[in-house]
């Protein structure tokens, strides 16, 4: 699975989970900050990422997961 | 051997992540035969998708315990998916920010009346809701965190989490007579969603696996879900009001 498909994946469960538009949705930006999904948002985020990408993403690595492109790096890894 | 559980019907709440001790509870209970049904606050989309996590996907069921129509509504909503309950598990609790974190001189009653509702009046409404189908035999049991002492950050938490153990020798009082069970399991610190929303909880995490005589392991909820279907289960029928500790045995060191 490429980057940009991983990216456009996290899209659509942003969109569904914390109703974040998939337009804003870039490497760059914070989950937090930029995209607005509080803290329970990302722990469902965190679970949906988990099967539709069929990794494992423990808890304490979620913490270091600040911006799209840091999640998009750990499945990326965790995938492979 | 037929499970510890088989044939019995459990209704639990508090299944938020699979960190919960309410998600062990429903997991071990289902391993041991149950049938399990859930409920579920706020996020119900998050509960639902870990209730497909368990072994047996159970059902979930809109609860906020501090509605006066959720709690009406309750009984009949779970005849929906089971005929009565042998047991219930109460895995509830919450306080606003003020309540935590070393602020216990400045949290303004709104607040603390809010920790109160949900962590201590839930557990007597939760079991009044319940009470159509539960017949004698049956167990209701909940979470406590040890409320003899004053702890550091738990601050109202803690006055919430005494008066819900005063509430459970009053419930068993009331309902030993309909030979309902009530209980409750104190457990040692566990890094769940609820842990890790009360700020400073990591002044709990040193001190607790190095001191407990047998050790506790933060991340481990199996000890306390099984004590919690223990309490449940066949294998305490004379036991009530009871609070067993499920803390690697720091409760009994000075």
């Amino acid at each position: 699975m490429t980057r940009d498909e991983i990216i456009a994946g996290l899209a659509d469960i942003l969109e569904e989970v914390a109703g974040v538009n998939p337009d804003d949705v870039a490497e760059e930006k914070s989950f937090t900050e930029d995209l607005d999904v509080d803290s329970l948002s990302m722990v469902e985020v965190v679970v949906a990422a988990e099967e539709k990408f069929g990794v494992k993403i423990p808890d304490d690595e979620v913490q270091n997961l600040k911006t799209v492109g840091d999640a998009v790096s750990y499945i990326e890894k965790a995938g492979s | 051997m037929p499970g510890l559980f088989a044939g019995k019907r459990l209704l639990v709440t508090g299944v938020l992540t699979d960190q919960s001790i309410a998600f062990s509870v429903a997991r071990i209970a289902q391993e041991q035969g149950a049938t399990v049904v859930l409920t579920g606050f706020g996020r119900l989309s998050l509960v639902e998708r870990i209730a497909k996590r368990l072994p047996a996907q159970a059902p979930v069921i809109e609860l906020d315990v501090t509605s006066p129509e959720h709690l009406a509504a309750l009984a009949d909503r779970v005849r929906g998916y089971v005929d009565g309950l042998d047991g219930v598990v109460h895995a509830i609790a919450n306080a606003p920010q003020s309540c935590l974190g070393g602020q216990f001189l400045d949290a303004p009653w709104e607040d603390v009346s809010k920790a109160l509702h949900v962590s201590t009046y839930s557990y007597q409404a939760l079991a009044v809701a319940c009470l159509p189908l539960l017949g004698p035999g049956s167990g209701i049991v909940g979470l406590t965190f040890d409320a003899t002492r004053a702890w550091p950050v738990y601050d109202w938490m803690g006055v919430a989490k005494a008066g819900l153990e005063s509430a459970n020798r009053y419930l068993a009082s009331y309902l030993g007579q309909k030979g309902i069970r009530v209980n409750l399991v104190s457990a040692g610190p566990l890094r769940t969603m609820a842990a890790r929303s009360i700020p400073g909880f990591t002044e709990f995490e040193d001190a607790w696996p190095t001191k407990a005589p047998l050790g506790w392991n933060l991340t481990d909820q199996d000890p306390a879900a099984k004590a919690c279907l223990m309490l449940l289960s066949d294998w305490f029928p004379a036991t009530t009001g009871e609070i067993v500790h499920v803390d690697g045995g720091y409760h009994a060191l000075g």
